[in-house]
């Protein structure tokens, strides 16, 4: 296996932001270390760790290279999945650019045959994701981590030892626990920081390669944040959940809205936030991969059916971050988030009798508008 | 000594003024938004302002736009208000807007207890009118007339573009004006009630929007929606409405 080590031959039309990732991926590849890419939270990154290859995460959030996606692609498709391929397709992301194997999981069903079509253009390796969290199911994705591993070696022509592997789930269990401490500042009322500083160090974190450094780095944020606490800077905002799709660059619109109109975002129930971060590893299990499985499959992401640990976690959240309300955003045909916001929102307002509001959007800004006067009109009600 | 407040709404068609002495509207202006909202707000700001108004909220889309506004709320906020004010004790409100539709579910004291907008689409909403009015070749005073006589027939599209293919090839196939106008009118009241019924509004419910003065609208809305459906001659100044009480209460 030849790592890719070149820039991209279109390198001199990039903007100087976009130059700059490519730099600074282009540097370790010059070190000889294998770029890894995933999308899902279901990914079991300690294992390209544990091989000392970066692991990035590649769901795309911008719509630029949709035009390009939908030359192949139905329209309507959800933006995430279509930005993704777009961006492998144009090699415009130094992410998938450097990405030297790039792993889906059969998660939704755009997702999963997406990653067939990409397969055609790029090395792309699907883990077969269970759909139920049950005995089975664990099983199952045991022996898929198993597999994982021994493509990895195969791929890369490396020994991955058992020694490394529980080495690299220490190492993200305590950026885990890093992460958790730095989020669970939220739960102060006034919280101490604004949704949006919090979305992007939890979204910047899965760029920075040096995941002990990171941990460290997360750490001195959590004290500074401590240190420099004033609790009038939050006074008197409504305190949002946000939950639903995964959000990102485009995405951002929603959180913008929100804290430009009253309310704070406390938490993320969603991949970026607490449904990705909050279980650890089990340490102590001595067989580790089946502890990984655990792990990774209890994650309550909508392609689970039933799906109850959405409402588990979801139920602690609000209590914990004593929120006002809830915002679902939903990206446009993302199904089972779309069709599970039906029981979100029952429970929400019909068990914990918190307000509720549904909001789907995409990638474009034609609904800025619309948006800006839906979260007012929310948090004028609360 | 101040004792009015003013209410400005500038919607998508129209931009509306009123002005609330505490007990009733003591005076309003209606005039189209066109493509210059700013300057529309500023004309009805000038002609009802003067040193009795102590607010000013601004409401709708160009909320932004008008600098001596006090407050600016949302449009869902202000037509809950209005329609508590203009209806006293509706359950819910449906407002067919220029460009969307809101379906609101209201609590005793006119504020909002749970909200739903219709997509990004002109499906459904005022917009969708003037196409049909345009293509028809009716005025829209004409339209309460129409329902007397009219068999009205199935429109199943919903898209603004499409629905008007679909009104092209009926009058080809020799369909009767009446019949296709109130065919439209049902169709959209049909979609409004779905819309709406995610709500679960129980009560009667108040119609605001420049739709509301046609009487076809009302009846159709309540036999789509199985409810009482009120309306009043100031249906269209809901929101300003709306927003004048709401700056109102903040003044005293």
């Amino acid at each position: 296996m030849e790592l890719v080590k070149e820039l991209p031959e279109i390198f001199d039309e990039f903007s100087d932001q976009r130059k700059n990732s490519f730099i600074n991926a282009y540097e370790l590849k010059q070190k000889g270390i294998p770029f890894v890419g995933s999308f899902c939270t279901y990914f079991p990154k300690e294992l390209p760790m544990a091989m000392g290859a970066c692991g990035v995460g590649l769901c795309s959030s911008t719509g630029e290279t949709i035009p390009e996606a939908e030359k192949d692609l139905p329209r309507n498709l959800c933006p995430l999945i279509k930005a993704s391929y777009g961006f492998a397709k144009t090699d415009k992301c130094p992410y998938f650019y450097f990405s030297d194997l790039i792993v889906g999981e059969t998660t939704c069903d755009g997702k999963k045959k997406m990653y067939e079509m990409m397969g055609e253009f790029k090395n792309v390796y699907t883990m077969e994701l269970p759909n139920s969290q049950n005995e089975n199911g664990r099983k199952m994705y045991r022996e898929e981590i198993v597999k994982f591993k021994e493509k990895l070696e195969d791929f890369f022509g490396v020994t991955i030892t058992d020694e490394q592997i529980k080495e690299a789930i220490h190492t993200n269990n305590e950026q885990r626990k890093a992460l958790k401490e730095f989020y669970g500042l939220q739960r102060m009322d006034p919280p101490p920081m604004g949704g949006m500083e919090m979305h992007k160090v939890l979204d910047g974190v899965k760029f920075r390669f040096d995941t002990k450094k990171a941990t460290e780095d997360i750490k001195a944020l959590t004290e500074k944040i401590k240190a420099e606490y004033d609790p009038e800077k939050y006074k008197g905002r409504k305190r949002i959940l946000l939950t639903g799709s995964p959000i990102g660059c485009s995405t951002e619109k929603v959180v913008n809205a929100i804290e430009a109109n009253g309310g704070v975002v406390v938490c993320y129930e969603n991949c970026g936030g607490a449904r990705s971060v909050d279980e650890l590893i089990d340490e102590q299990n001595p067989d580790f991969y089946q502890a990984m499985a655990d792990r990774y499959i209890n994650i309550p992401c909508s392609c689970m059916t039933p799906n109850p640990g959405r409402i588990e976690l979801m139920d602690r959240l609000l209590t914990e971050y004593k929120v006002d309300g809830v915002v679902e955003v939903v990206l446009q045909a993302c199904h089972t988030f779309n069709v599970e916001s039906y029981k979100i929102k029952k429970f929400v307002t019909e068990e914990r009798h918190i307000p509720y509001i549904f909001m789907e959007t995409d990638y474009s800004s034609t609904d800025a508008g619309q948006v800006n006067t839906r979260i007012g009109a929310f948090i004028e009600m609360l | 000594m101040a004792r009015l407040s003013l209410g400005i709404d500038c919607g998508s068609t129209t931009v509306k003024g009123a002005l609330f002495d505490g007990e009733k509207v003591v005076a309003s202006e209606i005039m189209m938004t066109s493509a210059r909202p700013a300057q529309r707000m500023r004309e009805i700001y000038d002609k009802l302002y003067s040193g009795d108004v102590g607010y000013v909220v601004t409401t709708g889309y160009g909320r932004e736009l008008l600098p001596e506004a006090d407050r600016k709320i949302t449009e869902i906020t202000c037509h809950a208000r209005g329609a508590k004010f203009l209806s006293g004790g509706a359950g819910g409100l449906i407002d067919i807007g220029g460009q969307d539709c809101k379906a609101v579910l209201l609590d005793e004291d006119g504020g909002v207890r749970d909200f739903l907008m219709n997509d990004k689409c002109a499906a459904g909403t005022g917009r969708f009118i003037e196409m049909m009015c345009r293509i028809l070749e009716c005025d829209g005073e004409e339209l309460d007339s129409f329902a007397e006589k009219a068999t009205p027939v199935e429109i199943t599209s919903m898209c603004t573009v499409f629905a008007e293919s679909e009104i092209i090839s009926l009058l080809a196939q020799g369909a009767a004006r009446e019949d296709i106008a109130v065919g439209v009118i049902k169709s959209i009241c049909k979609r409004t009630a779905t819309f709406a019924s995610k709500l679960s509004i129980s009560e009667k419910v108040f119609f605001s929007g420049g739709l509301a003065r046609f009487e076809v609208f009302r009846k159709n809305l309540e036999e789509a929606m199985g409810l009482p459906v009120l309306t009043h001659p100031h249906s269209q100044l809901c929101g300003a409405i709306g927003a004048a009480c709401l700056g109102y209460e903040r003044m005293k």
